[in-house]
């Protein structure tokens, strides 16, 4: 599904490298976790992957089903199928987001050469959907993200997941700010969208989040590189030990 | 020689030979006393203080410059409002083209019909208003349009009006030179909304007066035509009593030049005003809004959102003012003016100001000028919203908050439809 091949990056606009040579490969039906200290460069590999500006991808590739996904334009990696759940999910003022919701998912359509979405079976699913996560018609019809609370912004991306139904899905730390419950809301959405088509990269600090989206494989990020890969009982150790032991035994 | 002295000569030498339109003892003196004025104070130059960033010159020269009628193939605005039509071709009233003219509540009348009347209520009202709005700022393009204004409509309303009044420009001469002038009277609980939309003339010059009686509203929405070449200097002058509502807001979609004043004056406790104007830019375009506002009475309510996009080299100018007198207490005054430059080309020019003589009130004024947000914009393409039409999405955005000041929805959707069409002309 998702192939990262030595991957370098560094910013665009100073010389620092933040990436220094990334492999990973997520397969179709599978969870991969990626657990890391702050700064270790998780974030920029979803910022890389998705399209954002400011960096520059000095080497290596990363790839979606065999297509190149660095050349593309963020827009063009979305309808290929690549899904990036944000940390900080973005306000925007005078958007509804219905109206974005259905803009994004007839977009995509339209870039993948299908039929868009009538307003009134968009209307159906999106209903169905916002209710098994808590979304009620009150926040489906204010502008993206505004005055929403952490746990409510966070469920509006997974509604989003849910809508545009990706293949791979990035989830970048999608715990932070949630209270225990809307964690398991958030997990449990998460969870209901695992399929054997389709791929998921949960980027987090903590085990915690491992507790209700459980991995297939853990990987541990430090300094910009993958130093330690191994099944769920990885996150656990990171628990009771921190990752000091790790990033030690790396060296 | 002093400025002024200056401004007087060349204005005595414009105006040499003018003389006002023919008509009735009580209009021939009010625009005699206009004329006089417009000497006395002199035609706007580019040095006049409220004239800075906006240049007068084309606006006051006795030559118009031509502006050819631009055709499109746009429906006519407001066509899907149940409104009565009052159409002016060139500035002249076009009685086949407009609706029966008498409604429930409502008397209308055509100015150059009241001009001939020995008596009528519009004295009160027909260069009254206009002559207060000349205090603290001379506004010597509005004493020009009360001394020579031939047509436009007099409307008086005493109740509940349930259409609203459109009033449609049309402009079919390249070298069109119109002035309008507007009186409207709300007597006391009286309800309505004045529509304005298309683009006049080559050079349009119209002042609106509108009287707002004790517990009476007016809404107005009013859109100024895409013709490219037209220039149009706009004035409304108005006055609320206790507990009146007023409510406007302008579209304003190109035209090379387009000067729009608006001048409040809250005299009677608790009223409510609100103006508001979204425009968009694009080359060869500048706009200015100039709005000032006096608070004269206690617990009023006054608002200004306006709102400006602009690229190509478009040029966008902000002059708001929020004068609270003495005694005003318990004013709120909001004023925010914001631009959205699509590129490095453009230009905002903002000058708010404040002035506060009462010691218990809530004024706030901000303004700001940017480029889209780059966050927003990742956001929206990362959901695989194409670049170009996220940017849309995100300019619809800017420009809503203003158009959200319509209380009416589907005069919203109306002036929404027209920013839409706007926007997508630019994709291509």
């Amino acid at each position: 599904m998702l192939e990262i091949k030595g991957l370098k990056v560094k910013l665009e606009d100073e010389d620092k490298q933040i990436l220094k040579g990334v492999d990973l490969k997520v397969e179709a039906g599978k969870v991969h976790a990626i657990m890391g200290p702050n700064g270790s460069g998780k974030s920029t590999l979803s910022y890389v992957l998705s399209g954002r500006d400011g960096y520059e991808v000095t080497e290596g590739s990363a790839t979606l089903e065999g297509e190149d996904l660095l050349d593309l334009e963020a827009e063009e990696r979305a309808a290929l199928g690549l899904f990036l759940a944000f940390q900080y999910p973005v306000e925007i003022p005078g958007v509804g987001n219905m109206t974005f919701l259905r803009t994004a998912v007839n977009a995509q359509r339209k870039a993948r050469g299908e039929d868009e979405m009538s307003a009134a079976d968009f209307l159906k699913v999106i209903r169905a959907k916002a209710k098994t996560l808590k979304i009620d018609a009150d926040m489906l019809k204010r502008p993206v993200n505004v005055g929403f609370s952490g746990g409510e912004k966070k469920r509006n991306e997974i509604l989003q997941m849910a809508m545009l139904e990706p293949k791979m899905c990035i989830l970048d730390e999608t715990d932070s700010g949630l209270d225990v419950d809307a964690m398991k809301l958030v997990s449990e959405g998460v969870n209901a969208l695992r399929s054997e088509g389709r791929g998921f990269l949960v980027i987090t600090h903590y085990q915690r989040l491992l507790d209700h989206i459980k991995p297939d494989v853990v990987h541990i990020m430090a300094n910009g590189r993958i130093v330690k890969t191994g099944g769920p009982e990885l996150a656990l150790e990171v628990e009771q030990n921190g990752y000091a032991d790790i990033l030690a035994e790396a060296v | 020689m002093s400025l002024l002295q200056a401004k007087q000569e060349a204005t005595a030498a414009q105006l040499s030979g003018t003389t006002v339109p023919a008509g009735a003892g009580w209009i021939t003196s009010l625009r005699e006393d206009a004329l006089a004025r417009v000497r006395q104070m002199g035609l706007p130059t580019r040095r006049d203080e409220y004239w800075k960033y906006t240049r007068p010159e084309t606006l006051v020269e006795a030559a118009v410059k031509p502006a050819a009628p631009f055709k499109h193939d746009e429906a006519p605005l407001f066509d899907e409002i149940n409104r009565l039509k009052i159409v002016f071709v060139d500035g002249v009233f076009d009685a086949d083209a407009s609706d029966d003219l008498p409604g429930e509540n409502l008397t209308i009348e055509r100015l150059a019909d009241v001009a001939q009347a020995d008596i009528h209520w519009a004295k009160d009202i027909y260069g009254a208003l206009e002559t207060k709005g000349q205090t603290p700022v001379d506004r010597p393009l509005a004493a020009y349009n009360t001394a020579m204004a031939t047509d436009g409509v007099v409307i008086r309303v005493t109740g509940e009006v349930s259409r609203p009044i459109n009033l449609i420009y049309k402009h079919e001469s390249d070298v069109s030179d119109v002035v309008l002038h507007h009186v409207v009277k709300v007597e006391e609980g009286g309800k309505v909304t004045l529509l304005e939309n298309g683009p006049a003339a080559a050079r349009f010059n119209n002042v609106l007066e509108v009287e707002i009686a004790d517990k009476a509203e007016f809404h107005h929405v009013r859109a100024q035509g895409r013709d490219h070449e037209r220039r149009a200097a706009t004035h409304m002058f108005t006055r609320l009593g206790t507990e009146s509502v007023f409510k406007s807001f302008t579209l304003t979609v190109n035209g090379v030049l387009t000067r729009n004043d608006c001048v409040i004056e809250l005299t009677g406790d608790d009223a409510i005003a609100h103006v508001a104007g979204a425009c968009v830019g694009d080359g060869d375009f500048h706009h200015d809004d100039t709005v000032f506002i006096t608070h004269d009475a206690v617990a009023c309510e006054s608002r200004q959102v306006f709102k400006k996009v602009l690229r190509n080299g478009a040029t966008g100018v902000f002059q708001g003012k929020i004068l609270v007198k003495a005694g005003a207490q318990k004013t709120d005054g909001y004023q925010i003016s914001q631009s959205l430059l699509l590129d490095g080309d453009s230009q905002f020019l903002a000058k708010p100001e404040l002035e506060i003589y009462a010691d218990d009130v809530a004024c706030s004024h901000g303004s700001t000028s940017g480029a889209i947000d780059e966050e927003g914009l990742f956001y929206l393409r990362a959901r695989g919203v194409p670049k170009d039409i996220a940017t849309d999405l995100l300019t619809l955005a800017f420009l809503a908050e203003a158009v959200d000041e319509i209380e009416d929805a589907d005069l919203a959707g109306e002036i929404l439809g027209r920013l839409e069409g706007w926007l997508e002309r630019r994709r291509g």
